[in-house]
């Protein structure tokens, strides 16, 4: 074809050829990075920092609201502990704040725990956990360790923050709906969601802004890995904590639809009055309701969990991958099976999504239905202990340097152990019967995803704000953060399982306390709860710390852990404009290139072209 | 900004980044319209009082066409774009906006006939089933006529600054909408004739 000829008269003035320099760069090597530096002043403030097409600002602006909404559903929780603590007492201090359709004489209401409950599921998995780990770390993280100037997609990338902004702001006001906000629990499950106020239409419409956000995200991220990596880094090659973001976006990229799908159907049937998830002939308050019925409240169920439980894969694959990083780097060495775990996590994201009706074993499906769903989930529990596993073994002979973000990722092992051990008995019909919808459960999702995936958020967070700011944070505050949040954290999830295994059902407004079954493990709710309050106090260092180290940190230069990994070749606090490296890196070897024989560093970055020369 | 591979394409995948990026929309979109197809099968199968009412064969017939057409002029105008003749490639896009709007027009009829004869989505499942699927692929036939029309108009002035991104994102328009007419032509069986 003829387009070489047509492109040199055309696009004198946007030669693609050159890479562009960072901003701050103080001379030009050449004319396309000075017209580059010439655009960076032209950008303004709104461009720079809140419309930004650069994965680094959106990076941060997914991280900062999500943290804030994770801390938003952290008190959504401490109003419901404190209820299941001291049931029919007023809330001290904010009780009268709630309005009295939510709390009257600061007495929560059990319509208002409902959304409580509702809500705060939603909010810490939609809103606070999957934008960390794979809105912020994925895309501040992901360019840097491949070598790339950015995502493959720009503006894609911005939009994705935008619409799930809205879809947080959406989530947000539906508490001040008549009716409040959604409260038929985080999974929706009609008929009870179809006949519930208003919430719950905003609940579904703001869920359909986090899905979209989330497949533009996931769009972005799987093609920025096959396309942008830099030369030389092969997959074999990549960073695990790539590889975890890889297998996790193609789980947000098909799952995620036919949640989307199951949302327009819920939305149907509250707006057009259908029947998709409506049984012909269902009495509610005495009165059989209209409408044409015949449809199958199960067919939500399973379009549910077709996404939620590859959900699960992606709260805790991403949190793998950062502990990966950290681990590796702390003690010295390199990973343990580093391939083994790239095999486990693509075998998990396929087995994913097929473990599903695990969740529904007490739906009357059928027990053949049952057998097939159990052998999966047991089949699926074989590469999470192998990536847990060769983390675990990593540790052996390294010489480990106990800072902050290690010891987070140091508990994240035992902590998910125990997540993911106490899931067995979940996943097995028969104990299924006796555990399903107790505060078992509860224990044991919040096992994977509290002291597990935010424990790895907060390791991520420790090891990278040099990255960020060019600042470290304090040693001494993050050990008071990690020792605080790692004792009360067992204490809130601990008993949680002696309450299940007695039989307390989870949703019980009261805690439990005029049930005869549940007298013995009643009096845990107040330990908990404390638990819960102090939690809350342990996490004050942290936000201190981040504020203060923001200004007040120690001045670190642009590799302080003496990583291998190429986002540690880039700039520190890299130039908040476009470009991140200095010079388009060129890999040589694999990620984790610690303690080499005869190198007399005990690092080989994967951009330094040849070892040093050995001398002796 | 000069991200890698955005016109050309990477040596060792062959794609250039946009191409695998509606690759990957349009995997998420099998997802999407699988679920409301299980949907259908499972509501279908499950209820032993399933009514369908008589939908206008000869109109969905005719629309099938009609959309098939759009597709293959779809193809024509990248087509006349890579032997270099922009005025084929506006005449063929053309010709592809206007059969889509011809398909909407037969479509608004058909739902007009139907809420004539009282037929609604709250009159029973498969009338649910039928509203949703296909306004949701109206939804999709209608971004597609958004993003058709723009590269007509407005957008075609790349060609004249970066003809070879251009010609990427007819062709990416392209991959969208021959998508888009194959839902259609799973949903004509699947709503028409069964």
């Amino acid at each position: 074809m003829s387009f070489s000829e047509k492109r040199e008269e055309g696009v004198s003035e946007h030669d693609s050829e050159v890479p562009e320099a960072p901003e701050g760069l103080s001379e030009p090597p050449d004319r396309g990075a000075a017209e580059a530096h010439g655009a960076h002043h032209q950008e303004g403030f709104l461009r720079k920092y809140i419309f930004s097409i650069d994965h680094k600002v959106i990076g941060l602006q997914y991280g900062l609201t999500a943290l804030l909404f994770m801390l938003f559903g952290f008190c959504l929780m401490l109003l419901m502990r404190w209820q299941l603590a001291f049931p029919g007492q007023p809330i001290p201090v904010i009780g009268g704040l709630l309005g009295n359709a939510n709390a009257p004489g600061g007495v929560m209401l059990p319509e208002f725990y409902n959304q409580l409950g509702a809500m705060h599921g939603t909010i810490m998995v939609f809103l606070g956990v999957v934008p960390l780990v794979v809105g912020a770390f994925g895309n501040y993280f992901v360019p840097l360790q491949i070598g790339a100037p950015d995502m493959a997609f720009p503006k894609l990338n911005m939009m994705s923050y935008w619409v799930y902004f809205v879809g947080g702001v959406i989530m947000f006001v539906s508490f001040f709906l008549p009716g409040g906000a959604a409260n038929s629990g985080w999974t929706s499950y009609p008929p009870l969601s179809n006949i519930a106020t208003m919430g719950q239409t905003a609940w579904l419409l703001g869920m359909v802004f986090l899905i979209t956000s989330s497949l533009l995200g996931s769009i972005n991220i799987i093609t920025t890995i096959i396309q942008l990596r830099a030369e030389g880094l092969t997959y074999m090659r990549m960073p695990f904590f790539i590889w975890s973001q890889f297998v996790t976006s193609f789980l947000l990229l098909l799952a995620f639809p036919p949640l989307e799908a199951a949302g327009v159907m819920q939305l149907m049937d509250r707006l057009a009055g259908t029947s998709f998830f409506m049984p012909s002939g269902l009495v509610v308050s005495g009165q059989v309701l209209e409408g044409a019925g015949g449809g199958s409240p199960l067919l939500w169920q399973h379009l549910f969990w077709f996404l939620a439980h590859p959900e699960v894969y992606v709260l805790i694959l991403p949190a793998m991958g950062i502990v990966a990083e950290v681990i590796a780097n702390n003690t010295r060495k390199p990973l343990w099976g580093y391939k083994a775990m790239v095999y486990a996590s693509v075998w998990l994201g396929f087995m994913s999504f097929i473990v599903w009706a695990h969740h529904m074993f007490l739906t009357g499906m059928g027990t053949v239905m049952s057998a097939f769903f159990q052998t999966t989930t047991m089949i699926i529990s074989i590469p999470s202990v192998v990536i847990l596993t060769a983390l675990l073994i990593s540790l052996w002979g390294g010489s480990i340097r106990f800072n902050t973000p290690m010891l987070f990722a140091l508990a994240f092992l035992p902590m998910f152990g125990i997540g993911g051990l106490t899931g067995l008995p979940l996943g097995l019909a028969p104990s299924d019967i006796h555990l399903h919808d107790t505060y078992y459960v509860i224990g044991h999702f919040h096992y994977v995803v509290a002291p597990g995936t935010i424990f790895a958020i907060f390791a991520g967070i420790y090891f990278w704000f040099p990255k960020f700011t060019g600042r470290r944070m304090s040693e001494s505050l993050g050990k008071i953060h990690f020792w605080g949040s790692f004792i009360f954290m067992n204490g809130v999830f601990g008993p949680m399982f002696l309450q299940g295994l007695a039989g307390v059902s989870r949703r019980l407004y009261d805690g439990g306390v005029q049930y005869s079954h549940a007298q013995d493990v009643v009096q845990f709710n107040q330990f908990m709860s404390y638990s819960a309050f102090l939690l809350l106090i342990a996490q004050l260092p942290f936000i201190f710390n981040f504020f203060w180290s923001m200004r007040m940190g120690e001045k670190v230069g642009n590799n302080p852990w003496q990583a291998t990994t190429l986002d540690w070749a880039a700039t520190s606090s890299p130039p908040l404009g476009h470009g991140n490296f200095a010079e388009v890196p060129v890999v040589w070897r694999g990620p984790y290139e610690y303690s080499v024989p005869g190198h007399e560093e005990d690092f080989l970055p994967q951009n330094v072209a040849t070892p040093a020369p050995q001398e002796g | 900004m000069e991200i890698p591979y955005n016109v050309e394409e990477r040596p060792d995948t062959g794609l250039y980044n946009g191409k695998l990026g509606i690759w990957l929309f349009l995997a998420s979109e099998v997802m999407l319209f699988g679920g409301l197809f299980s949907s259908y099968i499972l509501l279908r199968t499950g209820d032993p009082n399933w009514f369908k009412p008589e939908l206008s064969v000869p109109m969905a017939t005719l629309n099938t066409m009609v959309l098939i057409s759009s597709s293959v002029t779809m193809v024509m105008a990248w087509a006349s774009l890579r032997l270099q003749d922009f005025k084929k490639f506006r005449l063929f896009s053309a010709a592809t906006f206007l059969l889509a709007c011809a398909f909407m027009v037969i479509k608004g009829f058909e739902y007009n006939t139907e809420f004539s004869h009282h037929l609604y989505p709250s009159s029973n499942n498969f009338m649910a089933t039928y509203f949703t699927m296909t306004g949701l692929h109206g939804l999709h036939v209608l971004g597609g006529m958004v993003v058709i029309a723009y590269l007509w108009g407005p957008g075609s002035r790349m060609w004249k600054t970066e003809p070879e991104r251009f010609t990427n994102r007819v062709e990416i328009t392209g991959l969208y909408w021959h998508f888009v007419d194959l839902v259609w032509i799973f949903l004509f069986p699947a709503l028409y004739l069964l």
